[in-house]
């Protein structure tokens, strides 16, 4: 077992993972390595194709790597089962999408609270007071009660910054988080994250083709190929 | 509430018009399997009354009469005999030879509630129209009161002259219709035998009416005394009627009378076996084709629920990062399937219930097997328990394949754009 620092979030060893089947087979992922410290921002930049998301979606264990190891805040998690894979993500990751993936049919209110919902670990007014808070951190304190579908794409990832933080998990995860957003809102929702995150020392890993964003953050990894270079 | 309800309950609000399709099937299906089995088993009900109230619960008659053989045997310890019945030389006695012997012991039976004796035979009716074939039944007027309906099914005259008068008869409605008599009009029943004919004259007490086409044109009561001299039989009885405490044990009594008395003795179940055959297929053939708008209703919600869960797939996807388990997603489907199902039951069996009960009120004529001038109907939990039931696992079913269809999406996949 690898020796694990208390300020080391999150862990990859030698991960490798392939995509389709039979002559569409794809070697994606070709023996990666990685590590996260907390309170750090990591951008993992390549060409389109090259295997930073799915190296993000084998982070935040939502699909299983074929070989390596991933270890969260100490914790084998890699080969583990799925009821922990899930009481994981719920607890210690939060993520951040492209396309917001909020949930429609609910508030910004509601989509913030419905991770605490889950973990059940503040009552109802708890949780509504620290989504308030969130939302007002990340300036939507005036929308809280608005459907996802009565704000604007800034606003949805706002929201969707918001609910990543609602547990206070120690990984963020952030899948091309301002890809979908013009200029102005890119610098907003970049600068909005790392600030949260940095306040309350999680680790942010952002996968980004954008370049002024990557270099902003701490550490750049470039990928080529399914291998950082 | 719980989370997954929570979002059901969302999810549900916000596919209004499909969820409503599927509710208003379940509603539908319930209300008309209430329906369905309200006015069979009505009908089954009435007449299952009806046969009670004229032919009894059991009916005890003829006599199969064993022919016993003595068997000796040898042993060490000395010689014994026993008795063997003999198949061969049974022997049958029609009527019953000592009723007063049969009755008494018929009352040691405790689920017998009342017997009555009844004696009858051929007759030519003759008013001064025209004359039928009927038959006499002399009865003991309160023994029979006992054992039937008779007094319910009194339509014209009283039971009170019937009483007073020995030469009093009750008539059926449909005989006292072809013949053209009314109460204190007097007939002529003729009656034959080996020794010669004889003819009495008797006056309508009352008119009574079973509904059974064949009771109310050919059976015309007596008082036991002038129905012995109209047929010249001075001893035993024809049957003798038994009605008891618990009808549904009639199968199993009658097979202990015949154990102890030996005579035939035949149960309400057995007598009419036919048309309870043709009731019981009746309700099974309307309970499978009314079932067939609960199975839409569950094709509805498999359809609504498939077509969510293709909708869905990124909320699901979502909801599998923030830690929601295969299991809470399962459940935000059967969530949804669960809220239509309790409302489309509780509105269907109000619906079934204020239907029955406009059914019930609706005028209609019926005689053959029995007689009604409306519509009948049961009330009975069990059709709301059994409605309930087959809907309750016709939707849950269908409403299984695309919750776990949902609960085994990968969020991988789903994210990536490769889910199947």
């Amino acid at each position: 077992m690898p020796e694990i620092s208390d300020n080391i979030a999150l862990r990859c060893t030698d991960i490798h993972r392939y995509l389709g089947q039979g002559e569409g087979r794809v070697h994606v992922l070709r023996g990666v390595s990685f590590e996260a410290k907390r309170g750090e921002v990591y951008a993992i930049v390549g060409p389109s194709g090259c295997g930073k998301s799915t190296l993000l979606y084998l982070l935040g264990l939502l699909d299983r790597p074929d070989s390596g190891e991933i270890w969260i805040n100490g914790h084998l998690m890699s080969n583990s089962v799925d009821e922990a894979r899930t009481a994981a993500r719920g607890e210690h990751i939060g993520f951040v999408f492209q396309f917001h993936f909020l949930m429609l049919e609910f508030t910004a209110l509601e989509n913030v609270m419905m991770p605490m919902r889950k973990l059940g670990k503040l009552t109802p007014a708890q949780m509504v007071d620290r989504a308030k808070m969130l939302l007002n951190d990340v300036g939507l304190g005036e929308k809280t009660h608005r459907l996802a579908t009565q704000l604007s794409g800034g606003e949805q990832q706002r929201v969707a910054i918001a609910r990543a933080l609602a547990n206070q998990p120690s990984i963020i995860l952030a899948d091309e988080p301002t890809g979908n957003l013009d200029v102005k809102n890119s610098a907003l929702v970049f600068d909005l994250m790392t600030r949260l995150a940095k306040e309350s020392g999680q680790a942010i890993i952002l996968v980004t083709h954008n370049p002024e964003i990557a270099g902003r953050c701490d550490s750049v990894r470039p990928m080529r190929d399914g291998l950082f270079v | 509430m719980s989370p997954t309800l929570r979002i059901a309950f969302r999810f549900l609000t916000a596919k209004k018009r499909a969820m409503l399709m599927s509710l208003s099937c379940i509603i539908l299906g319930v209300g008309l399997f209430i329906v369905t089995q309200a006015t069979t088993s009505g009908f089954e009900d009435y007449f299952i009354k009806t046969i009670l109230g004229t032919n009894g619960a059991i009916r005890i008659e003829d006599k199969i009469q064993e022919t016993m053989r003595t068997l000796a045997a040898k042993g060490a310890t000395g010689d014994s005999s026993f008795m063997i019945a003999q198949r061969e030389g049974r022997k049958y006695v029609e009527g019953i030879e000592e009723p007063k012997q049969v009755i008494s012991a018929l009352k040691e039976f405790d689920n017998v509630a009342a017997v009555s004796e009844v004696l009858h035979g051929p007759a030519m009716m003759r008013s001064s129209f025209k004359g039928e074939s009927v038959r006499a039944y002399g009865i003991n007027l309160e023994d029979h009161l006992r054992v039937s309906d008779l007094r319910q099914q009194i339509v014209e005259g009283s039971l009170e002259d019937f009483r007073s008068s020995p030469s009093g008869a009750l008539i059926g409605k449909v005989i006292s219709e072809r013949l053209l008599l009314s109460v204190g009009d007097w007939f002529i029943l003729e009656a034959s035998d080996k020794t010669g004919r004889q003819s009495r004259r008797y006056r309508v007490s009352a008119i009574y009416e079973t509904g059974v086409a064949d009771i109310d044109r050919s059976r015309v009561y007596l008082n036991m005394s002038e129905c012995r001299s109209l047929l010249r039989k001075p001893t035993g009885a024809s049957f003798i009627q038994v009605s008891l405490f618990e009808k549904d044990r009639a199968p199993q009594d009658a097979l202990r009378i015949e154990d102890v008395i030996h005579y035939s003795a035949r149960s309400w179940q057995e007598r009419e076996k036919s048309w309870l055959e043709v009731f019981r297929a009746l309700r099974f053939s309307t309970a499978i084709t009314v079932s067939v708008f609960i199975l839409i209703a569950g094709l509805a919600m498999f359809n609504t629920l498939a077509m969510m869960v293709m909708e869905k797939t990124k909320d699901i996807a979502i909801l599998r990062s923030m830690g929601y388990t295969r299991q809470d997603i399962s459940r935000v489907f059967l969530w949804q399937a669960a809220i239509v199902l309790v409302i489309g039951t509780v509105v269907g069996m109000a619906l079934g219930a204020l239907v029955t009960y406009s059914v019930s009120q609706v005028r209609i004529s019926i005689r053959g097997i029995f007689a009604t001038d409306t519509f009948i109907v049961a009330w009975s939990l069990w059709h709301y328990v059994a409605a309930v039931l087959t809907a309750v696992i016709m939707v849950m079913v269908a409403s299984l394949v695309p919750s776990r269809r949902a609960a085994r999406l990968e969020p991988g996949d789903v994210i990536r754009g490769t889910a199947q």
